[in-house]
């Protein structure tokens, strides 16, 4: 009924005793994620307060050991981030969400790197990511869990709150999530949208598919292909930054314009026209040149209701 | 982070990258007192002189000129210290020349083009090479793709001689000149990953009449979010490059970006803040620039944002447009602050959502609140049509 996280998710929190960690534990633990233990070096045995359930340990390997956690979350500053996930990849952790934004893009690529070639299993979401989200069941990250709802359509984004105006909006029509994946606004990510469309297009929970792309890089253009080859279910996509000027980034370290590649302009018409399913049964947001995030949603209301 | 031509040779020389040598003058006097030392050091009486700006394209500009003597030289850096240098980069406005590099002119026997930077598809830091050096490049890629050659940088084992044999064989260097390359692109291999570069880009990159390789220009950019490792790099920022509120909202850990519009933005979250900017556009406005405030703002931030966004003297109405809820009150704090004349409306959406109305309602302030993002770009248009 979703991906990644789930009722049988057991997090570890990566950086618990900071204040961000500290802080969106609590959240998640209200949210009702079973939090099973908290890393920082240094701090193993201490209490973290207003988590006094929750073990502290000095390293990640104690926590799958002692507290049988299989999936960690990151909030660790950006110097020592590139050593924190390897460091839960090492522990046999299969699921790493990295929440920390300003990881230098050298540690990133190290990192990927051996991930791929070391812990083909392992999943790394981020970094620079909001997280993972299944509503109703687990949350991961700093989202707020209030504006999501159980459902069917399964929400893959390179961004933070534009993630949530769109999975705001659906819910406001009524259109509940399977799970929403922050999969980051960074260069080099541990995943991208067509492995995210992978795991929805097989997880029989999710009946369509929303992507929430954003200028820069070419991963919205080959996800269009992939989904235009492989994906029966109906895909619906927005691309954030039509107006930005080329040659500035625009706070994403992912999203600038480089090369006279990666604008919006070369996106949509590969994200309306491979994506025939979505074209069709999405009139009103192919037919017009530009799309906005209020009309995001109108689309998926007259598309999947229409097609459901 | 980009610096000028002259400290990026500076940081390669370091390495061992050969560069022609030079010298940086930031005055006429400076400038005419370095060609005869050129000049004398070289050996060779030709000089080029070198307007140091940010932007490319300086030589179709006239900012890059030989002399091949002294009365020449003098006479360019004359005519190039003080101009308003406008290139293809530069808009129609120009850049002002103030800073020089005076360096040895070469007897060049041809030009590459030379790059690297990281392919994001394949997650790796790749090299880029060409025989069509000293044009420009994206032209090349647009209608000559073939003629860019491409070699990616294992991670584990970092840029190995055997792709630099391959890369000369392609670029029809010979066997001399490719071990040339090979030491070369050593060294600058080395530079690009410990310097924790986002570019580095030799155009052109040329080889010499006695066979040598050399880097006869240097584009280096560094990746922000490694600075932390770099703190020695922030004396090599040139303040006249950065735009002054670009370079404030730094300052305060905003991400601020001036665009040509009339609408201010302050938006939390960068993707917000895009697609908040083509909302404004898509009703008929035009935003004057990207901000996103990024997640816990305090008071003193928003207001920072508000009076960065009001220095701009285009802006005729403000939208602020908040997902998450956790800047009701600094808002209301920030506006009152600052003593804001102009229209502002404020979509607030997140806990607590209706307390956050209310409160702006209660205020007294003159704030129209929106009901959602198309709403709120709807009524700061209008407002800033009807301030115009």
């Amino acid at each position: 009924m979703s991906v990644l996280v789930g009722f049988n998710t057991r997090l570890v929190v990566q950086g618990m005793s900071g204040a961000a960690g500290a802080f969106h534990a609590k959240q998640m633990v209200e949210y009702g994620t079973n939090v099973v233990a908290g890393v920082t070096p240094g701090k193993g045995g201490t209490k973290v307060e207003g988590l006094e359930k929750v073990p502290m340990y000095d390293t990640v390997a104690e926590a799958v050991e002692h507290a049988g956690a299989n999936t960690s979350v990151i909030y660790v500053p950006p110097p020592f981030a590139a050593d924190s996930i390897l460091e839960a990849a090492a522990a046999g952790i299969g699921v790493i969400i990295c929440i920390t934004e300003g990881i230098p893009a050298r540690d990133m690529i190290k990192v990927n790197y051996v991930l791929k070639l070391q812990y083909k299993n392992t999943v790394l979401i981020g970094p620079n990511c909001p997280g993972v989200i299944t509503p109703g069941q687990c949350k991961v990250g700093i989202m707020p869990g209030y504006i999501h709802k159980p459902g069917g359509v399964g929400v893959v984004s390179r961004s933070g709150t534009l993630t949530y105006e769109v999975v705001g909006q659906l819910t406001k029509l009524g259109l509940g999530q399977s799970t929403a994946i922050g999969i980051g606004g960074d260069p080099v990510k541990g995943t991208d949208f067509i492995d995210a469309i992978t795991w929805f297009n097989e997880d029989p929970g999710t009946s369509a598919i929303f992507m929430i792309g954003e200028i820069g890089g070419d991963s919205e253009e080959r996800a269009a292909a992939f989904i235009k080859a492989n994906v029966k279910k109906p895909v619906a996509a927005f691309i954030g930054g039509q107006t930005a000027p080329p040659g500035k980034r625009m706070g994403h370290a992912g999203a600038i314009i480089s090369g006279g590649k990666g604008g919006a302009a070369d996106k949509k018409p590969r994200c309306a026209t491979r994506t025939s399913r979505s074209r069709r049964r999405r009139p009103r947001w192919a037919r017009r040149s530009r799309a906005s995030s209020d009309e995001v949603g109108e689309a998926y209301e007259s598309g999947f209701r229409r097609s459901g | 982070m980009k610096i000028h031509e002259y400290q990026g040779k500076q940081l390669l020389q370091k390495y061992g990258v050969p560069v022609p040598f030079g010298i940086a003058a930031t005055s006429v006097e400076e400038a005419l007192a370095a060609i005869p030392k050129v000049q004398e050091t070289a050996g060779t009486p030709g000089v080029m002189v070198k307007a140091q700006i940010h932007a490319g394209g300086r030589g179709q500009g006239g900012g890059v000129k030989f002399s091949k003597d002294k009365a020449a030289a003098e006479a360019n850096v004359k005519a190039i210290f003080g101009m308003q240098l406008v290139t293809p980069q530069t808009g129609p406005e120009g850049k002002k020349v103030q800073r020089l590099l005076i360096e040895q002119g070469l007897a060049i026997e041809k030009e590459f083009y030379l790059g690297m930077l990281l392919d994001r598809t394949t997650a790796r830091v790749t090299v880029m090479a060409s025989t069509e050096g000293g044009m420009d490049i994206e032209e090349v890629a647009a209608k000559h793709p073939e003629k860019i050659l491409k070699h990616a940088i294992d991670p584990a084992t970092g840029w190995q001689d055997w792709q630099s044999r391959i890369l000369a064989k392609q670029l029809g260097m010979s066997s001399k000149v490719g071990n040339e390359l090979a030491k070369f692109l050593r060294t600058l291999t080395r530079a690009y990953d410990e310097l924790d570069c986002s570019l580095l880009e030799i155009n052109p990159m040329i080889t010499t009449k006695d066979g040598k390789v050399m880097a006869l220009d240097a584009k280096v950019n560094f990746d922000d979010n490694a600075m932390f490792r770099h703190k020695d790099f922030e004396a090599l920022v040139d303040p006249s490059e950065e735009d002054p509120r670009e370079t404030e909202a730094k300052k305060w850990d905003l991400s601020y970006i001036a665009l040509s519009g009339n609408i201010g933005c302050m938006v939390n979250g960068a993707g917000l803040a895009m697609s908040t900017m083509d909302i404004i556009n898509f009703y008929g406005g035009l935003a004057a620039n990207f901000l996103d405030v990024g997640g816990g703002a305090t008071t003193e931030k928003v207001t920072a944002a508000f009076k960065i966004i009001t220095s701009d003297p285009d802006v005729k109405a403000i939208f602020v447009n908040i997902f998450g809820g956790i800047m009701k009150c600094d808002t209301i704090a920030a506006v009152r602050e600052v003593g804001l004349k102009l229209p502002l409306v404020v979509r607030l959406e997140g806990t607590n959502v209706e307390l956050g109305k209310k409160m702006l309602a209660e205020s007294g302030l003159d704030i129209v609140a929106a009901a959602d993002m198309a709403d709120g770009a709807q009524k700061v248009v209008a407002a800033a049509k009807g301030a115009r």
